[in-house]
């Protein structure tokens, strides 16, 4: 790790300022930024530990959602009650990531800001236009098979690997924001990750210095919910691909549906055609699979990822089956 | 090119924390890990290094009871904390239970991956008692309990390549039911 | 009294691994310690032109930098010798670099992050070479290592292979491919060196003192008795810790300049480039058979890859030579090189892959026979060594078969595939033959009492979690009448009399055998009224005759039930067994142990591991736990092991065999087989990933 100073400020307004210098950056669980440090890809001038921050509640919402801090663990969204029994898709999306001593030290904020696991991003000496723009795309070409089917550029086939925000994408969460300048915003999180197009290097669209405080959850959807997660192993491994959803059918007929892909783009994937296509039609396996096939209908694959194809789609169709079969 | 020079020992950090019962007040690199803190610093190397990225277990400790990777923490971000190691789990001569479980069992065979696999353990055994839910659960608002499939989905952050998994999953089901009566 | 040896006791090493005290090489402290950081290659061929250090150099801390052009003179590189591990490891010796990842400058300072942080600003700049990194590239080029170097070829040939194959009823002929896997010990290589009055020790993680202490004396030009190596306890080592590495070789370097202690520590990262890997293979496997299953012909012919750096050649076909009976038989063994890092053994070097391509094979002429692959193999049960010709000095394939099948319930598998489902899973059922080749090797050993009921042994094995020190203590109190109490093992010294150290499973047999024969001698000089207090004796064993009169081998057969995801593809293990036959078993819990780790390391084989190279950058891009993947506890349902009685005369004075490589073999190509079983899924590319079974799912289901 290069070196850096290391301060621990109380208040959001220092937390922000102190993050908005050059070379300033956020720590709080430290699980990927740390693994990143080391590795050099990051190298801070200045770490801001926000572990000291009031960022700790976990309360109701006068909407009727959940306000979940930032710094709540991974662990305790997954453990609470009223994400169990209300949000069932995020507890799975979050216990079907890491490991439990991952789970227990990362933090809500943290997850969403988490990083690439590219390889070609994790190595200094290869091109990257993440890590280096400009420098190129080293996994087009090259080992892709973990890599964006949907949404990619010429630049960057980077994909998300977060599993809580492809939940939280279900189910249309919003990320409050506190800039620097002390003005406090909430973006829809389908707003927060970005697609890479020319400039793969931001993974957000927060401006530096800005900080999550908190994620929002609306009122519980109706209807059932699942994450399906695919990998390599039968734990603790990042996902091939997986879908959240939540499906609410009245009399065999759907009435509403929300998707969320994980494991396919530069973000979590909202198959929009495939979402308006269901509404209203038949709960049936052939509805099902007509709308999986419209969600991977622009998949732009690489040579080492074309099954990612026929798996999302796949995965799509199953889990509106099962979800259907179970009810409701 | 970023120059490398440390920051002055002038503005490193103090961290005041609580290993194995013993305060203790560090100032030490802001780099230095928590697992470096503790090999390095302590002598206490039960805890192992055997990735440095969270990716093998093997570093596990208890952080205000709770099982966390030392390695992808700073000692300077564990400011107040109580930190238990393998060290601090036994009571000088008599051994932790899923100690002797382990060995019994022989759930260990390099034993590498042990200090970080009974850490995690005992980690484990706390959040069945809070209610933390698994993705083994069928359903997860279910109260959890403890078989061998939960155990093994549960303990999947710590990997052992000798492989004594099934003598590790016997050793810890041993251990619990133990607990329990 | 009941014998000592063989009992299921526990480890004696148990209580310090357990409660964190039993010190790995990283543990080691020494005063005034300097920390090393290894900068590496970041091209695959070609030269250093330029190495720029001055940051490093003048970082706060920073106490040298080692490159090529500063490096102490070192002894050459030997291209064969008769131990490979026991060659010179010159260490930043030019500046040539031969692949990624290769060692290029260290970095010593006062603290590990300083070091760390120094070695990430050296910039080196190189002149880039073209290299070859895929094997098939390489086929062409390919040649037949033991014909290089000694003339005789490595082939082995009888009767008329390609006609008895033509004429064959059945036929099978197929290629099988294993990617490169890696040791992926949980421990890193590590180590601390220190000088004391002109005589270096190193504390390193080694599997074999001897051949490392020759290695670190014969590079760094030192008299064998200026160096101590120790090795006290081994994080794991899987032949991956048979050679020295750059750790120890230039943590010894560093220290002699700088005159105090270093220590270096290989980072995750690094092992994949600095230290081994098992080879990737292309294998070719053409069996021909009678209607009724009786093989005509076995031709197995492998290539595998080779490096530029250095040259190794691993034994694919070893095992199918002895394992299955017919009268025209073809093996050959052909190596490339490729300018990628250097392969070395990994566990069951040979037979963990051969056998992932002929045991898939047999089950394939099963089906093609429409007949049970137990049957298939009973059918071709040898008299001898089909060979060799010699006589097996045991065999116990077919108990281990039947009993397994038995105990698996076997009866119960359904021979159609994908008839067999458990809600949205597809199960299936397959199995596998083990074979390892048993060996003897020469061993000495040193039994010393400390007082008429205390005895100390003295070798230099290593236990790397197998259970050395447990052994040797029930052997020593076995033949002195002492309770293995009060048997003191110190292992992992070079002071202590040479032994093979641990690979290839001759460890526990030459170093039990050698100390039976102190403990003997001992017993005989007590006997003959030598007082007891400080009585020492020395014991030795070589391999004798029975070697050459004898096929040795110990047999295993695996059972592996599975389930594929009908949506997915994901195979998932739901339960294995595996019923070996290894000679007498000299500690019961311990080798079923490592039976079950050999049987999970199958499973990573069949699902899981493999490093990818990247051809453009002639790296392994895989680097790391999360992406190089081994099995999690997840992984492992209910896996278990047993062991038949047996006693081989031939093997050595305690009638054991080796079995910390006998579980990977054949374990890996039973999952394969169960694969198929599930769901028709006939994949010959390991691992047997998630997207290589879905087409057949596209194809069954759509």
């Amino acid at each position: 790790m290069r070196p850096f100073t290391f301060e621990r400020p109380t208040s959001i307004a220092a937390a922000t300022l102190a993050a908005s210098q050059l070379g300033g950056k956020f720590i709080a669980g430290g699980t990927n930024l740390l693994d990143l440090m080391k590795v050099d890809v990051e190298r801070p001038t200045s770490l801001v530990d926000i572990s000291a921050l009031p960022l700790r509640d976990f309360g109701a919402t006068a909407e009727g959602g959940l306000r979940i801090g930032a710094l709540v663990s991974n662990t305790d969204i997954a453990s609470d009650n009223r994400i169990r029994e209300a949000y069932p898709v995020l507890a799975e999306a979050l216990l079907n990531g890491a490991s439990a001593q991952l789970r227990n030290q990362a933090t809500a904020g943290g997850n969403l800001m988490q990083r690439t696991r590219c390889p070609y991003f994790y190595d200094v000496f290869m091109p990257c236009n993440k890590r280096q723009p400009g420098s190129g795309c080293s996994a087009i070409g090259g080992y892709s098979r973990l890599h964006a089917i949907l949404g990619a550029s010429r630049d960057c086939i980077a994909v998300h690997p977060s599993d809580m925000a492809v939940a939280l994408t279900a189910l249309q969460a919003e990320i409050e924001v506190h800039a620097p300048s002390g003005v406090v915003r909430t973006l829809p999180i389908c707003a927060l990750h970005r697609l890479p197009d020319e400039t793969p290097d931001h993974d957000t669209s927060l401006a530096p210095g800005e900080l999550i405080s908190a994620i929002i959850l609306p009122p519980p959807a109706r209807g059932k919910q699942a994450y399906r997660k695919v990998r390599d192993r039968a734990s603790f491994a990042f996902a091939v691909v997986s879908v959240a959803a939540i499906l609410d059918c009245s009399s065999r007929t759907v009435r509403d549906v929300r998707l969320a892909l994980g494991g396919v783009a530069h973000k979590p994937w909202q198959p929009r055609a495939a979402e308006r296509a269901l509404v209203g039609a038949p709960a049936s396996g052939a509805s099902f699979e007509a709308a999986a096939r419209a969600a991977v209908a622009g998949a732009e694959p690489q040579p080492g990822n074309q099954f990612k194809i026929d798996l999302a789609r796949r995965l799509i169709a199953r889990t509106l089956t099962d979800l259907a079969a179970r009810g409701g | 090119m970023p120059q490398s020079h440390p920051i002055s020992s002038a503005a490193w950090p103090t961290t005041r924390l609580t290993i194995n019962g013993q305060k203790h007040e560090l100032t030490v690199d802001p780099r230095t890990t928590l697992l470096d803190t503790l090999r390095d610093h302590l002598g206490l190397t039960g805890s192992k290094k055997g990735c440095d990225h969270g990716q093998c277990g093997a570093c596990t400790v208890l952080v205000n009871g709770a099982r966390m990777n030392a390695c992808l923490s700073l000692v300077a971000m564990r400011h107040g904390d109580e930190i238990v190691t393998i060290e601090g789990l036994g009571e000088s001569e008599t051994l932790h239970p899923l100690q002797q479980a382990f060995w019994t069992h022989d759930g260990l065979q390099c034993g590498f991956c042990t200090p970080g696999q009974i850490c995690s353990a005992v980690g484990m055994f706390r959040e069945i008692e809070h209610g933390v839910p698994s993705a083994a659960m069928a359903n997860v608002a279910a109260t959890p309990s403890l078989d061998a499939v939960e155990v093994r989905e549960r303990m999947s952050g710590n990997i052992c390549r000798c492989s004594a998994y099934p003598n590790i999953v016997a050793a810890i089901l041993d251990s619990r039911q133990g607990h329990a009566g | 009294m009941d014998s000592i040896i063989g009992q299921g006791i526990d480890r004696i090493d148990g209580r310090a691994k357990i409660t964190g005290a039993a010190a790995y090489a990283a543990d080691k402290r020494a005063p005034d310690m300097a920390h090393g950081a290894i900068v590496t290659a970041t091209i695959a061929r070609g030269r250093i032109t330029s190495i720029e250090s001055t940051t490093a150099r003048n970082t706060l801390g920073v106490l040298m930098v080692m490159t090529h052009e500063n490096a102490p003179r070192q002894a050459p590189f030997q291209a064969r010798a008769d131990d490979r591990h026991a060659r010179p490891k010159p260490q930043l010796a030019s500046d040539e670099v031969q692949h990624f990842g290769a060692p290029v400058a260290l970095v010593v300072a006062e603290t590990p992050e300083a070091a760390r942080a120094a070695a990430d600003s050296v910039t080196v700049v190189y002149e880039k070479s073209a290299g070859v990194f895929e094997l098939g590239d390489a086929s062409r080029d390919a040649y037949d290592p033991l014909k290089a170097s000694e003339g005789e070829s490595s082939d082995s040939h009888i009767g008329a292979v390609d006609a008895a194959f033509d004429a064959a009823r059945t036929r099978i002929d197929a290629i099988y491919t294993t990617p490169y896997q890696c040791h992926a010990m949980m421990e890193p290589h590590a180590s601390l060196a220190s000088w004391q009055n002109g005589k270096l020790t190193v504390w390193s993680s080694l599997q074999l003192i001897e051949s490392a202490h020759k290695s670190i004396a014969d590079t760094l030009l030192l008299e064998p008795d200026h160096v101590e190596v120790i090795s006290e306890y081994v994080g794991g080592g899987f032949g991956g810790k048979l050679p020295v590495h750059a750790d120890a070789i230039l943590a010894a370097l560093a220290a002699r300049e700088l005159g105090r202690p270093v220590r270096i520590v290989l980072t995750r990262q690094q092992m994949f480039h600095v230290t081994t890997h098992r080879p990737a293979s292309i294998q070719r496997v053409r069996l021909g058979a009678d209607a009724d299953g009786t093989l005509t012909s076995i031709a197995h012919q492998s290539l595998s890859q080779s490096a530029r750096a250095d040259e190794f050649s691993e034994p694919i076909v070893n095992a199918t030579r002895s394992l299955y009976a017919a009268p025209n038989r073809l093996t050959s063994q052909r190596i490339a090189t490729l300018d990628l890092p250097v392969p070395d053994s990994m566990r069951a070097p040979g037979e963990a892959i051969g056998l992932l391509a002929l045991e898939q094979a047999m089950d394939e002429l099963a089906v093609a026979l429409d007949m049970d692959p137990i049957a298939l193999r009973l059918r071709n049960e040898p008299e001898q060594d089909p060979e060799k010709r010699v006589p097996f000095s045991t065999r116990a394939l077919v108990p281990c078969l039947t009993e397994g099948a038995r105990r698996f319930g076997w009866d119960r598998r359904r021979k159609q595939p994908g008839t067999t489902r458990d809600g949205r899973w597809l199960v299936g059922m397959g199995m596998a033959a083990a074979i390892r080749g048993n060996f003897l090797r020469k061993a000495s050993a040193r039994v010393t009492l400390k007082s008429a009921r205390r005895a100390v042994v003295e070798m230099d094995m290593t236990d790397i979690g197998t259970g050395s020190y447990t052994v040797l203590a029930q052997i020593a109190a076995e033949v002195l009448g002492l309770p293995v109490e009060n048997i003191e093992v110190r292992l992992g010294h070079s002071g202590y009399p040479d032994t093979p150290g641990s690979g290839g499973s001759f460890g526990a047999s030459s170093c039990g055998a050698a100390l039976h024969d102190a403990c003997t001698k001992l017993k005989a000089r007590l006997a003959a009224g030598e007082g007891a207090q400080g009585l020492s004796a020395e014991g030795h064993v070589t391999p004798g005759e029975d070697y050459k009169k004898y096929s040795q081998f110990a047999y295993g057969a695996h059972f592996a039930e599975v389930g594929v995801d009908e949506t997915t593809g994901e195979v998932r293990l739901r339960r294995m067994l595996g019923v070996f036959s290894a000679g007498r078993i000299l500690n019961a819990k311990t080798a079923r142990s490592q039976l079950i780790g050999g049987m999970i390391w199958g499973v990573g084989a069949a699902l899981e591991e493999e490093a990818v190279v990247d051809p453009r950058f002639g790296a392994f891009i895989t680097r790391d736990l999360a992406s190089y993947h081994v099995p999690v506890h997840a992984d492992v349902p209910d896996v278990d092991a047993i062991l038949l009685d047996e006693l081989d005369p031939h093997a050595n004075v305690l009638g054991s065999k080796g079995v910390g490589e006998l579980g990977i073999c054949g374990a890996g190509a039973a999952i394969a087989n169960a694969v198929y079983n599930a769901c028709g899924a006939r994949v010959r590319s390991y691992p047997i990933t998630l997207d290589k079974v879905l087409p057949t799912l596209l194809d069954r289901m759509e």
